[in-house]
């Protein structure tokens, strides 16, 4: 891996383009425009997509965001349609109609709707499979696309548009699923979680690795979405920075079987800081609501204590 | 130099995918087109193809990444069955909207439920409207020689679209028959080399698929999809012309058998056509004059060209091998009628319905149909509209 | 053929759209102006500016150009005036202003 420079990263040329027409202040394109930029110049790309915010506003014809070959099909088979285009890559070189010192990297981006719920079959069949690419999910924790409603990926007591908040509903009534570490327990080479940090050091870092590690590699990239959560836009770094500060969003990786934080907060801030800054979670700060906010943070604790093991071993 | 074997029609159609030997072939095992990705991945482990297989997880996935690596710009296909193409429906869609010309070798059986294994057209019936070309076959030997005319029409210019190449499933997949091979190179140089203009893997020139299309733009898609489709028709027969060329053998939209004549005329699809083709045989003998229009090419629709064929016949039993479901009989049959009415030939048209789940159809069954049409001719009687041939 | 974008608006005839709506081309979003939507705008101080970047890779609509580790002034043209670049400032070079 080569050392990390945000300034020399930043002159690198833009692989996407402006004119997008994701919402002011999205996270999904400082997520994907982070993952693109640990490409290697002079390395070709193909990326993925399922259907998706990103997807119906990246490439609204005739207007494609993409600096790079993009394909889309639909909602849940990003994975089964990047392993297509990454076989087909193999049998083209094999039968040398694509020049020996041409190098392509396949990455496909969904969100969590079509990565942890509608596409995870084709996901989990991607991984398993071992094709060599990068499967990167940015995870807002909702159907974004479709106005708010609550995936597997959405926090226990999110309001969302299908578990309002209402006299009889304190909104979602499960936990997220942790699905870097179900990725992780199909044994591929590389699994890494992350967010945006000042610097974008730790998702670079991340991305490049997933990239340039051989196989099916899964990145899970969290991408604040304010009209979903319902803060300021121009909030999304102090909110990330929250998430990982209070251990709601620990950031790891696993690198061939190996668990390891690639942070780990000095004081563990407690997970009201995450949530009061959120419309999503407001009513969680009503009086009589103290034990909803306990039962968030034992939740939160327990999942960090797990991580914590799984790292420690 | 024709090569004689005896094979079933998923060997023989195994066999043209090896002779093809395409790029990437996505697929997963559905009873009863399961063999096919068996022999392929058989030729692959012993070295007589380098086709890059994918053992994917579902026929959805199958088809994504089909098309997937098509627009990679791979020569692909897959193969499958009933609820396997069910599942794919969405995806068969977007292979044709896409406009990609991939392959697709389609062991016609019924859908659930209730769950049944046997042959009916449900399944490819079902996707008549997905975009693809639907070419059917009669036996092995057309199963064969219709996979291997599939990459010539579909990768057309004027048609890039995907194209399903049909059979009848253990009807005509596992029953083993008299067949003519071509030699490899033979079939090399038939279909050519897969050289697309714009692929993904192109470098330096990126291309992006896939769009969201505001509706100033979906219906204009829309209608050149169709245009291709219509083109299809021409290719086809052109296609057909070079392989009579090579193979001796002649294909068209549909087969006339011994029609030129004919006063009442039962007009199938697929594997029943020999069944037919049999009866008419032995109802000539009783100097009855009958014939069979088997029909090949589902998709596109020769709708005139039928109505033509039709135009001199007293009655026409259009026999569908699928149930509907409106209430207004099979697809052949509303496709046929209507084809027949816009051109103005106004022959009685009775529409059949048979072989359900794998139920037999029998000599008797079309002896029983001609003496029905016949009756009522010559009576002035109506015959019951979308009767099911053989029920209890 | 490699598709110009310009050829292609929503009033042309369906023989001259692309097959299948591909785009043979790459980056055609920078003809779509995304910066009239913006309500509230960045402006940008050079003066003020240390060049650390850290406003750059948080932009989520590319419109910080750098060239040679130096970012220079927005791009108006797609700039949705989301406010991200000017909270992460630490040196006040970036200030948001009402309106377009």
């Amino acid at each position: 891996m080569s050392n990390y420079s945000l300034k020399e990263n930043m002159n690198k040329p833009e692989r996407l383009a402006p004119g997008h027409r994701m919402c002011a202040g999205c996270g999904a394109t400082i997520g994907v425009r982070a993952v693109l930029r640990a490409l290697h110049e002079g390395d070709h790309a193909v990326i993925g997509n399922a259907t998706g915010c990103l997807e119906v506003s990246s490439f609204m014809y005739p207007y494609t965001a993409w600096e790079d070959s993009y394909i889309h099909n639909a909602f849940e088979n990003a994975g089964a349609t990047l392993s297509g285009v990454e076989t087909a890559y193999k049998a083209l070189k094999k039968r040398g109609r694509i020049p020996e010192d041409v190098t392509y990297k396949f990455i496909t981006f969904g969100g969590d709707g079509g990565t942890y719920d509608i596409g995870f079959q084709s996901l989990s069949g991607a991984m398993e499979r071992g094709h060599d690419m990068v499967y990167v999910c940015y995870d807002n924790g909702a159907y974004m696309n479709t106005g708010i409603q609550r995936s597997s990926a959405t926090p226990m007591y999110a309001d969302t548009t299908t578990t309002p908040v209402g006299k009889q509903s304190n909104g979602k009534m499960q936990n997220r699923k942790d699905l870097a570490s179900i990725i992780a327990d199909h044994d591929v080479p590389y699994v890494a979680q992350t967010t945006f940090t000042t610097d974008f050091k730790d998702l670079h870092q991340k991305a490049e690795k997933a990239i340039y590690t051989e196989g099916a590699c899964f990145l899970n990239i969290m991408t604040p979405c304010p009209r979903g959560w319902r803060y300021e836009t121009s909030d999304i770094m102090k909110i990330c920075k929250l998430a990982v500060e209070t251990c709601y969003w620990p950031m790891f990786e696993v690198d061939h079987g190996v668990w390891r934080l690639t942070y780990e907060p000095k004081k563990k801030l407690p997970i009201e800081d995450f949530l009061r800054e959120q419309g999503r979670f407001k009513h969680l700060f009503k009086p009589g609501n103290e034990d909803l906010l306990a039962q968030f943070q034992a939740e939160v604790d327990r999942r960090w204590e797990d991580l914590q093991y799984k790292c420690a071993r | 130099m024709a090569r004689k074997e005896r094979m079933s029609g998923n060997e023989a159609v195994s066999y043209a995918i090896k002779q093809v030997n395409p790029d990437v072939m996505p697929a997963f095992p559905i009873t009863p087109s399961t063999e096919i990705p068996q022999m392929v991945s058989a030729y692959i482990a012993n070295g007589e193809m380098d086709t890059e297989f994918i053992p994917v997880e579902s026929e959805h996935s199958s088809m994504s990444a089909t098309i997937g690596a098509e627009a990679a710009g791979a020569r692909s296909l897959t193969a499958t069955s009933s609820a396997g193409l069910a599942l794919m429906w969405e995806e068969l869609l977007l292979a044709a909207s896409n406009r990609m010309p991939c392959a697709l070798t389609l062991v016609n059986r019924t859908l659930s439920g209730p769950i049944n294994i046997n042959c009916d057209h449900s399944d490819g019936m079902g996707a008549r409207d997905t975009g693809w070309i639907q070419i059917y076959a009669e036996s092995n030997q057309e199963v064969y020689d219709n996979f291997i005319q599939a990459y010539p029409i579909a990768e057309d210019p004027r048609v890039h679209l995907p194209i399903m190449i049909c059979q009848d499933g253990f009807i005509t997949s596992h029953a083993v028959m008299n067949i003519e091979l071509l030699e490899d190179q033979e079939v090399k140089d038939f279909v050519g080399e897969y050289h697309p203009e714009e692929f993904l893997l192109n470098p330096g020139k990126p291309i992006a698929v896939g769009p969201y299309s505001v509706t100033n733009y979906a219906m204009e898609a829309k209608k050149n999809q169709e245009i291709a489709l219509e083109n299809s028709k021409k290719v086809i027969l052109e296609v057909a012309k070079k392989f009579e060329a090579l193979s001796g053998r002649s294909y068209g939209l549909f087969e006339e058998y011994r029609t030129e004549d004919a006063d009442y005329i039962m007009l199938l699809i697929g594997s029943a056509a020999g069944t037919a083709k049999q009866a008419v045989d032995d109802l000539r003998a009783q100097g009855k004059k009958v014939g069979v229009i088997k029909l090949r090419v589902f998709r596109p629709f020769p709708a005139e060209e039928l109505a033509d064929a039709l135009k001199n016949c007293k009655a026409v039993a259009i026999m569908d091998r699928t149930e509907s479901y409106n209430g207004n009989g099979g697809p052949l049959g509303s496709e046929v009628m209507a084809g027949l009415f816009r051109k103005k030939v106004m022959i009685t048209a009775v529409n059949y319905i048979y072989g359900l789940a794998g139920r037999d159809f029998t000599v008797d069954d079309v002896y029983e149909i001609f003496a029905e049409l016949e009756e009522a001719q010559i009576k002035g009687t109506e015959i019951e509209q979308f009767k099911y041939v053989g029920l209890r | 053929m490699r598709t110009d974008v310009h050829t292609i608006n929503e009033h042309t005839p369906h023989q001259d759209l692309t097959e299948g709506l591909m785009m043979f081309a790459a980056g055609t979003s920078k003809e779509f102006h995304t910066g009239e939507w913006r309500t509230n705008t960045p402006v940008y101080h050079a003066d003020l500016c240390k060049q650390c970047l850290l406003c750059t890779p948080v932009c989520p609509d590319s419109s910080i150009p750098v060239k040679d580790s130096k970012r220079g002034d927005f791009d108006y043209d797609h700039c949705k005036g989301c406010g991200i670049c000017a909270k992460v400032c630490p040196f006040g070079a970036i200030e948001m202003k009402e309106g377009r």
